[in-house]
């Protein structure tokens, strides 16, 4: 079963943006999909015609078959929406934003309140249950949004940069608590633009730029078009003179440093060789990005060209 | 399942909106519990001892129930206007848009809240009049209490119009000052249009708030300028174009969805 079958999607906004130029995605029931795309690729756009915020110009998108143009209602109860703004009430308190959120759903509130605790709980929220909503962190009024889409334990959770101005340490727990909501069997769609969060959780992807679906694909087989790979190279001794293997493109960063470009079939091997000859020691190597980033900077340059 | 979707989901909203009434009360009960007391000393106390009868009733009690309605109108519509709006301004009105609830469940959500802020208030009002007077009897108890409520409706639902349309919060001034404040004192809250010339009695009757004063003043006084069928008439009809409006203004999405 598909959790979201999107169909030539168009959107061309009041003034006159083309937001989106006949998108196509399908998305299977259980997956954790990335939505890749710089800014202003249409990401957010999309997001919004799944949940109703948006009126499309042209095409459809069904949830779990149900049409958000003709079955409104219904495809709205299988969706939980983590929208990219703050769109809460500030002066609210977040147990009653939450709590509210399950009443839109109709879930009443003796199901609903306990159900509000877990998740602020989860999102380690609670201490703050009852201040008006003003009063959290950036990063807790994000965690919040979370809460309150997970309310309605919906069967699609979408998700438009939810970590976004959170840091390292909720992050990682945010991706846990993720991850966990996926392996339940929640259907996952994330946008971020920290890939190695996308790289990380996500098993399918879809790149999209301009309004134009650039890559539909599974991560593994969109890693694997990585033909090249660049690696960081830091000495023990200095570095006196350029050091010449074949296949590889190798620069000098500093003395310390080297930057190493090459095939992904070729081995580093002989470049160790190389400086092992030279008594020179490695002591650490790194990639120079990630490999995902790499890539995604590859598909969107390739599409400024066309 | 969609009957206590939609249950649910209308309890709720009311339920927020009267914490809201409640959590800001300096801005929603307080104000109109002082205007009015103000309204008795002056126009009741002061001014209306010279003036005697109006209407073949005390004055101090002739304007009790146009004092109440001008409380309800402005009350109901400035609640929704301005909770409304807020939501819309504030973005978490996309809490209810992404929801699976019908655009008539939002309606009557938002319009009971209106609702019971103009009842609230109607009784501060009615309870300060007791201070005042010796004691109101309500002669037409149902009369009274329809004419309150359908009226309450109504201007909850015109304001929630102002509200979609509204980009600023300039924009929500607009109506109440320029259209609102006037009609209502012209509506015969003070007065009964037997005292005007002739032809500005043909004027009035075009103020729709002047049927509904008078059916509210008919209900608790026993005294009316227009005959009660056309109270009903004038506020049915004005009840149908207001939720034809409403309905057509959320299912267009107009400033809500892009
Ligand atoms: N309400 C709107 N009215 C007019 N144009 C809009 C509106 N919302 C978005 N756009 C335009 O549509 C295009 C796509 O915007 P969208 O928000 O979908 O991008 P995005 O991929 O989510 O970007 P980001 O990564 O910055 O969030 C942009 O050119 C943007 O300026
Ligand atoms: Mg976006």
């Amino acid at each position: 079963m598909l959790a979201l079958d999107v169909q030539e999607l168009q959107k061309t906004y009041a003034n006159g943006v083309e937001a989106l130029k006949g998108v196509s995605l399908q998305v299977e029931e259980g997956d954790f999909f990335a939505l890749l795309g710089p800014n202003g690729a249409g990401k957010s756009t999309m997001i919004g015609i799944v949940s109703s915020l948006v009126n499309a110009s042209g095409g459809d998108a069904k949830v779990f078959g149900a049409s958000v143009v003709n079955q409104r209602s219904l495809a709205m109860s299988y969706i939980g929406l983590v929208p990219q703004e703050l769109n809460f009430n500030q002066f609210e308190k977040p147990l009653d934003i939450v709590v509210n959120q399950a009443g839109y759903y109709g879930i009443p509130r003796r199901v609903a309140l306990p159900r509000a605790e877990r998740y602020l709980k989860e999102l380690q929220l609670w201490d703050k249950h009852d201040k008006p909503a003003r009063e959290l962190s950036g990063g807790m009024k994000r965690r919040l949004m979370i809460a309150r889409a997970m309310v309605n334990e919906p069967r699609l959770l979408i998700l438009d940069e939810p970590t976004a101005g959170v840091d390292i340490e909720i992050r990682r727990s945010m991706w846990e608590l993720i991850r966990q909501i996926n392996e339940s069997g929640t259907t996952v769609i994330l946008t971020t633009h920290y890939l190695e969060e996308a790289e990380e959780l996500c098993r399918n992807i879809a790149i999209i730029d301009r309004g134009e679906i650039r890559e539909n694909t599974s991560m593994k087989e969109l890693l694997s078009k990585l033909d090249v790979e660049t690696f960081v190279l830091d000495l023990r001794e200095p570095l006196r003179e350029l050091p010449a293997c074949e296949d590889m493109e190798i620069v000098m960063r500093d003395d310390y440093t080297l930057e190493v470009t090459l095939s992904r079939a070729k081995s580093l091997n002989a470049l160790f060789g190389e400086l092992d000859r030279r008594g020179l020691h490695v002591i650490s190597m790194r990639n120079k990005s990630n490999r995902l980033e790499e890539l995604f900077i590859r598909l969107v340059d390739k599409g400024e060209a066309a | 399942m969609s009957t206590s979707l939609n249950w649910v989901g209308y309890t709720t909203i009311v339920r927020k909106e009267i914490v809201r009434i409640l959590r800001i009360w300096g801005q929603t009960v307080v104000p109109p519990a002082i205007t009015m007391s103000l309204y008795f000393i002056i126009f009741g106390n002061l001014i209306g001892s010279r003036i005697g009868q109006m209407g073949g009733l005390d004055y101090m009690e002739f304007i009790v129930p146009g004092l109440v309605m001008m409380s309800v109108i402005t009350n109901s519509y400035g609640n929704m206007v301005s909770s409304f709006f807020g939501a819309k301004f504030g973005r978490h009105i996309e809490e209810l848009l992404i929801s699976p609830l019908p655009n008539w469940v939002i309606l009557a959500g938002y319009v009971t809240g209106a609702l019971v802020r103009g009842l609230l208030v109607g009784g501060v009002v009615i309870l300060v009049s007791l201070f005042f007077t010796d004691g109101l009897e309500v002669q037409h108890p149902w009369i009274t209490l329809s004419v309150l409520v359908m009226t309450s409706v109504v201007f909850a639902m015109a304001g929630m119009v102002n509200a979609i349309y509204a980009n600023k919060f300039d924009d929500i001034a607009i109506i109440p000052t320029f259209v609102l404040t006037p009609l209502t004192y012209l509506g015969g809250v003070f007065y009964t249009i037997s005292l005007l010339p002739e032809f500005w009695q043909k004027v009035s009757a075009f103020n729709p708030i002047l049927y509904m004063v008078n059916g509210f003043r008919y209900g608790m006084l026993g005294q009316s300028d227009v005959s009660l069928a056309t109270v009903y008439l004038v506020i049915g009809l004005f009840a149908v174009v207001m939720f034809a409006a409403c309905m057509f203004l959320l299912e267009t999405g107009r400033g809500m969805r892009s």
